[in-house]
């Protein structure tokens, strides 16, 4: 199969960074604020988990082992997952304010890969549509209601969360050694074409929902994660993650 | 200027506390300060109609939105919802049962009072009688 080293590279990053965003967002399971919210949070934690199951399911259709063998047995140096959603979070805000950055991400990244030459990805984004505006619709409800809408002290978290957040969130388009052959093979438009869009729509967002958005030239993204370069967090999640598998990796489900 | 009625609590321990006699009136939740209470009607099919399905606490409407389709829409079919805040559902008081109490003697406004499936019987065994009645077509 032609192009096939960038696909496979496209297709880890997202599987990657659904998996560990999802993992990571469950983590709020029991704990989030009030009952109603942490079930919302929950399923949509669960929903990232399928999207993940699909894109490891492609790569088995392309020749990689199954998808639990990927998720629970690759090094921490194998994922190709961003920073951003491997760092852990002890706040609501935080996990909120990532939520937003991240879905928006999202939402962006699978609006283009609709018209991906690849079939199977085009259909995945055709199914997960409806569910990312679901995500979507949720981040940007409560980053107004705690912003604009909210007290000074949920302003000023969201806001502390924004500026620790943002660099992180600017390498989720950290490009990779494919771009211009993802492009020309009409796979997909690539990172930058992808940064663009999120900043056109995250930024108003924000800044409507009453938050200062740190200036761009004075951010460093947070690149090294697409070459699997991880943070420190990154390695005690996929331990917690796998202990259960790795009892017996061969038991039936 | 409401009426200065002495509660004194049976409870000694009320009594210690010293509770001042004349409270400030009770204001209301402001806005946005406390969860609200909101019912969720629940539509499975276009065209259908929607369905008290039971109620949610949701700071907002919108998340009230939210919080619905995850209680109410995540496990069965679901084409729409509408949420509608349990304060402004216009209601009779539970004292007015009343209203509705139908007298005994009234029970010619039943529906049951109608005898209408008695005249279905009747023509659906004229019917058989005709079909009874009529000579055999096969062979």
């Amino acid at each position: 199969m032609e192009h096939r080293a960038a696909l496979e590279d496209l297709l880890f990053r997202m599987a990657d960074d659904a998996l560990i965003y999802g993992h990571r967002n469950s983590e709020w399971t029991g704990l989030a604020p009030i009952l109603e919210e942490d079930i919302a949070f929950s399923s949509i934690a669960q929903d990232k988990l399928g999207h993940a199951l699909a894109l490891y399911t492609m790569l088995g259709q392309l020749g990689h082992p199954d998808p639990d063998t990927l998720a629970f047995t690759r090094q921490e140096r194998q994922f190709r997952c961003c920073h951003l959603v491997e760092l852990p979070t002890q706040d609501y805000a935080v996990a909120l304010m990532r939520h937003a950055l991240f879905d928006y991400a999202e939402r962006n990244r699978y609006r283009l890969l609709e018209q991906s030459s690849f079939a199977p990805l085009a259909a995945l984004a055709q199914k997960v549509r409806g569910e990312i505006k679901y995500h979507t619709f949720h981040a940007s409800t409560w980053l107004r209601l705690l912003g604009r809408e909210g007290t000074d002290e949920s302003r000023a978290r969201m806001q502390a969360a924004l500026e620790m957040l943002f660099p992180y969130a600017l390498g989720i388009f950290e490009p990779s050694r494919y771009e211009d052959e993802l492009r020309a093979s009409g796979i997909f438009a690539g990172e930058e074409e992808l940064r663009q869009r999120w900043l056109d729509e995250i930024i108003p967002l924000l800044e409507e929902a009453g938050y200062r958005v740190p200036p761009l030239d004075s951010v460093q993204p947070c690149y090294g994660g697409r070459s699997g370069y991880h943070t420190e967090h990154l390695q005690p999640l996929l331990d917690e993650m796998t202990a259960v598998f790795r009892i017996d990796p061969s038991a039936e489900w | 200027m409401s009426h200065s009625v002495t509660l004194r609590s049976l409870d000694p321990r009320v009594e210690r506390l010293g509770i001042p006699q004349e409270q400030p009136a009770f204001e209301g939740v402001p806005e946005g300060t406390h969860l609200q209470t909101f019912e969720v009607f629940h539509q499975a099919k276009s065209g259908a109609r929607h369905i008290h399905v039971g109620s949610i606490h949701a700071p907002n409407a919108e998340l009230a939105m939210v919080f619905a389709k995850e209680q109410y829409a995540r496990r069965s079919e679901c084409v729409n919802l509408w949420v509608v805040k349990s304060s402004e559902i216009i209601t009779f008081s539970p004292d007015d049962a009343d209203l509705f109490a139908t007298t005994p003697e009234k029970t010619y406004r039943d529906a049951s009072g109608y005898k209408v499936m008695q005249k279905i019987l009747a023509w659906k065994q004229r019917l058989q009688q005709k079909d009874t009645d009529q000579p055999s077509s096969s062979s």
